[in-house]
């Protein structure tokens, strides 16, 4: 083959290529590639896509366990839920575009992560999302919120998958990268879960859905970059979602893997035919050839670069027994698609692309793959973290102005209603959502067996920042706490990490700890990573996010009947809280929004102490001795005691006697906290006790009346009007 | 035991939920009518389901008309067959003709996903003979086109006739005189914005769905063949 474009410098800065990489590509040919095949190369060697800068320290995770049927390297995690069933699930990131473009960047987003779960063969069945901005304060902010959750709801909502949960988190660093991870959960039957895989030689590599186009073209290198000041430009490279086209295509496709004729499937996300073709060949050991002038397309003269780097969305490949192509064809046919065949199988490992009887590019499948390169980049302690004000702290507010704190918190962005966002999506769908958003995790039954999934995504960028392997470690037991206040067993994990510059020696250093913390969590609650995404150059103008690991966490309800929720049931029942109020003030909410500063430390958490309040609270959930569990996280005792009343507008007359200043008592963020509403509490202080657990009962559930004795009484309904506005303020319709 | 008929437009996605009620809580005989087809598998009962029937990107309904399992529904509602709409099917028999009015955006220009209250204001029809006229049953909204819009004669007209059959207890989308299902004049075709099959296990929050698809079930025994 020929170079007809000289190979310049310009050019491979362009495609994100380092020197060094491009002497690597000739090296693996042993010859120069063409433009094609150099498009080819700097997409499957992005960040995005190879994981060059990460993969040596996600080999430190745990990802094996009796329940995990499928770890890392899928297109999805699967997880044995019994009953012959398997959950399947996963999270990605769709930062980069939602910036550029958020109804859009958003949409696409939610549309891939689904494609990666009904590739499993499974049938999806609930959406989350985990969102952060700059403060709302911002107009732009505000545009790119409302675009973004307007983006997901229009995508879910239409395809019918319900959206049940997610987190919304606001700081400034965000303001120029926000973040938009989307998480979705299916069901398959364990025995039927599909592949990635190009196996058989001689079998049909089929393509289906809709015509490729030149949208998304460098999706994944643009993903792999900072921004600069001229990212809006980027928007061309913003792909367009069409729910209704993916609605069919996944209808078509699970009924296709029906006809018993599908041997491998993958979708086409980011880098596109590129990438769904050389993946399945490389997993499977073999070759992929295919004519490009088969490819079903909706513009006139694209070349062959094109058609292998498009992203246009909601496209399939499917490997298909030799024979029996027209069962898989006719399915399509059936829903209204494109199905064309467009190559074979061969058992030459390589990834051969034609256009008609002339050959565009030629490349073994493992240099795009497994021979991508590996980089163990030099990491260093952040000179931030020694800078840190380190106390003393701001002193103490008298009494008086506790109350006024407390309706500040009620309505600042990160403790507020989510009633705004959440109302957007459909949550109801599919008539399986046991747990309405607002509480610790989303819960939905399946249908046809006692048991319900529950699932969460949590994450503190703050006590990250602070310290970046606490934090993730914080991240990880609270997915566990709010999975076991809501009656489940946490099973297994996904994540999705989102960092600034690899490039950058101090974010480097952040990446290396958060995974490790991440390691040492999942390990001790026996909670695998099957699977997740990572997200680098999230940075604008040199300007870095908080480092912002994001936990996926699914649990297992075996009796959905056990499904708690974390508002208050009946006025009479104790009030009890499990574990102990430190004085810690480190990262919290309150610092931040109140005294607008970020001291440290974060929160300690000892493991250990956290197994045994999340085992109690689980043995009294079991027991049937809890009306209502909620986890103590942002915001403090105080924030979390007032949430199980707005949930359910009943009051409570409470009392903290911890000798702890007044302002760390309320607003701490101490880990390992869980309040319970019980009818019997003594019985829950015995299951406490042998679980050396400290608990304490703090008063009583009332009518309407929200008091914490010396610092804090409200009517719910007005705690409830703040609260309830603290969002929706910024958007009101006038 | 009534026979039901679920359409199925490739974009419904409440096809299952209702499919769910009729077949496996209320046990009745249930068949998905494929939007191709032109055959109602002798459906005492047609169910058309939420969703978005063909994508919606045009006016919501506006191709669904236009399906070949349409020209069936249609000789089966003028025939006095029992219809029901939900949501995107309310939509579908509005562009279709056989319920009057048309659905604007909600008044707050977003998506709305919500329990709801709404109020039967009659009890004298196949859709609510198991409800009390002034009952408030508890049922959950989610829709973005749900605001219903007639003329002035036309709204007067269903207000003369007993037309409104459910009304909300709390406006979610400014619908016209507070509007949440209409009937035909002739009574055997009805439409509702909320979602009667989202209430149909107390699990989820509330039952009250059950007392229209009961009524359904009284009604289609009573009927004559």
């Amino acid at each position: 083959m020929k170079t007809l474009e000289p190979i310049t410098p310009d050019l491979l800065q362009q495609h994100g290529l380092s020197a060094q990489e491009y002497e690597r590509i000739v090296a693996v040919l042993h010859r120069e590639p063409n433009l094609t095949e150099l498009g080819i190369f700097s997409v499957m060697w992005s960040e995005h896509c190879s994981y060059k800068s990460s993969k040596i320290h996600l080999r430190k995770l745990p990802t094996r366990g009796p329940q995990v049927l499928q770890g890392p390297g899928e297109n999805a995690g699967v997880v044995d839920l019994g009953y012959g069933l398997a959950a399947v699930f996963k999270i990605e990131s769709h930062n980069h575009p939602s910036f550029i473009e958020p109804y859009q960047g958003a949409a696409t987003g939610v549309g891939g992560i689904i494609r990666d779960i009904f590739t499993m063969g499974a049938r999806p069945i609930a959406l989350m999302n985990s969102l952060h901005f700059g403060p709302l304060e911002k107009p732009r902010n505000r545009i790119l919120m409302e675009g973004v959750v307007a983006g997901i709801a229009g995508y879910g909502n239409c395809i019918g998958i319900p959206t049940v949960g997610g987190e919304i988190y606001f700081a400034e660093v965000y303001s120029q990268n926000p973040i938009v991870n989307v998480f979705c959960l299916g069901v398959a039957k364990k025995d039927r879960i599909f592949y990635g895989r190009a196996h058989g030689v001689g079998n049909a590599v089929i393509y289906a859905g809709a015509k490729t186009g030149r949208d998304g073209i460098h999706g994944a290198t643009m993903a792999s970059a900072e921004f600069g000041e001229e990212s809006q430009q980027k928007r061309p490279n913003v792909q367009v979602g069409d729910p209704f086209l993916e609605k069919l295509l996944l209808e078509a496709c699970l009924e296709a893997m029906k006809t018993g004729a599908v041997v491998g499937i993958q979708d086409m996300g980011a880098a596109g035919l590129t990438c769904s073709t050389c993946e399945m060949g490389s997993r499977a050991g073999t070759g992929i050839e295919m004519d490009l002038a088969k490819v079903p397309q909706r513009e006139e003269r694209m070349t062959p670069y094109e058609l292998m780097l498009s992203e246009s969305q909601e496209r399939m490949l499917l490997v298909a027994d030799r024979g029996r192509e027209r069962d898989v064809l006719g399915i399509f046919e059936k829903w209204g698609l494109d199905a064309v065949p467009i190559g074979r199988v061969t058992d030459d490992g390589v990834l051969r692309v034609c256009r008609g009887n002339r050959l565009e590019a030629e490349i073994p499948n493992r240099a795009l793959v497994e021979e991508a390169p590996l980089y163990d980049r030099p990491a260093r302690r952040p000179a931030y973290l020694d800078a840190l004000p380190s106390g003393p702290l701001p002193s103490v507010p008298t009494t008086d102005d506790l109350q006024g704190i407390f309706q500040r918190l009620l309505s600042s962005g990160n403790l507020a209603s989510r009633r705004w966002v959440f109302q957007q999506y459909d949550h109801m769908v599919r008539t399986n959502t046991l747990s309405l958003p607002g509480s610790d995790a989303a819960v939905v039954r399946i249908k046809g067996t006692p048991s319900a999934l529950a699932m969460t995504l949590d994450g503190n960028p703050r006590y990250v920042y602070l310290d970046p392997r606490e934090g993730t470690r914080i991240a990880v037991a609270e997915s566990c706490r709010n999975l076991v206040c809501s009656g489940a067993r946490p099973l297994a994990a996904t994540n999705c990490l989102n960092f600034a510059s690899p490039e950058n020696p101090e974010v480097m250093w952040q990446f290396v700890q958060a995974v490790e913390g991440l390691a040492e969590a999942c390990a001790l609650f026996e909670t695998p990573i099957t699977g997740g995404n990572v997200s680098f150059y999230n940075e604008t103008l040199g300007r870095g996010i908080y480092p912002t690991p994001v936990v996926g966490m699914i649990g297992l309800l075996e009796d959905e009947r056990t499904c708690t929720t974390a508002g208050f049931k009946k006025p009479g029942d104790a009030v009890v809280l499990l574990g102990e109020t430190r004085e810690e003030l480190g990262g919290s909410e309150y610092l931040a929004a109140i005294q607008k500063c970020l001291l440290g430390p974060a929160p300690r958490l000892d493991l250990e102490r956290e197994r045994a309040v999340q085992a109690t609270c689980l043995e009294a959930i079991r027991e049937g001795l809890v009306r209502s569990a909620h986890d103590c996280s942002e915001g403090g005792l105080a924030i979390a005691l007032a949430e199980c009343s707005l949930i359910s507008g009943l009051g409570a007359s409470l009392q903290l006697l911890e000798s702890v200043r007044p302002d760390a008592l309320l607003f701490g963020e101490s880990q390992s906290r869980i309040v319970i509403s019980t009818g019997q509490p003594e019985r829950v202080l015995e299951i406490a006790g042998r679980q050396g657990v400290p608990g304490r009962i703090l008063g009583q559930v009332r009518d309407s009346v929200f008091e914490i004795r010396d610092f804090i009484r409200m009517d719910v309904s007005a705690m409830k009007e703040i609260w309830e506005d603290g969002l929706a303020k910024y958007f009101r319709v006038s | 035991m009534t026979r039901f008929g679920v359409v199925v437009f490739p974009g419904s996605n409440c096809d299952h939920d209702t499919y769910h009620v009729l077949k496996h809580v209320l046990e009745q005989q249930t068949e998905f009518l494929w939007h191709n087809e032109r055959d109602l598998k002798d459906s005492d009962v047609v169910v058309l389901p939420g969703g978005f029937a063909y994508g919606d990107y045009l006016r919501t309904g506006a191709i669904a008309k236009f399906a070949p399992i349409m020209q069936a529904v249609r000789r089966h509602a003028a025939e006095g067959g029992l219809v029901l709409g939900i949501c995107n099917g309310f939509q579908v028999l509005q562009e279709a003709g056989l319920l009057p009015g048309a659905m604007l955006r909600n008044k707050g220009l977003k998506f709305v996903c919500k329990f709801v209250d709404i109020r039967v204001e009659s009890s004298r029809t196949p859709f609510t003979n198991q409800c009390q006229r002034g009952q408030v049953l508890s049922i959950p909204i989610a829709h973005n086109e749900g605001n219903f819009y007639a003329d002035p004669r036309t709204l007067g007209e269903l207000q003369d006739q007993g037309q409104i059959i459910f009304r909300y207890c709390d406006n979610p989308n400014g619908a016209v005189d507070d509007i949440a299902g209409v009937c035909n004049r002739e009574g055997n075709v009805l439409g509702l914005m909320p979602h009667p099959e989202r209430a149909s296990d107390a699990a989820l929050g509330s039952a009250d769905g059950l007392l229209i698809f009961r009524s359904l079930i009284f009604a289609a025994a009573v009927l004559p063949a």
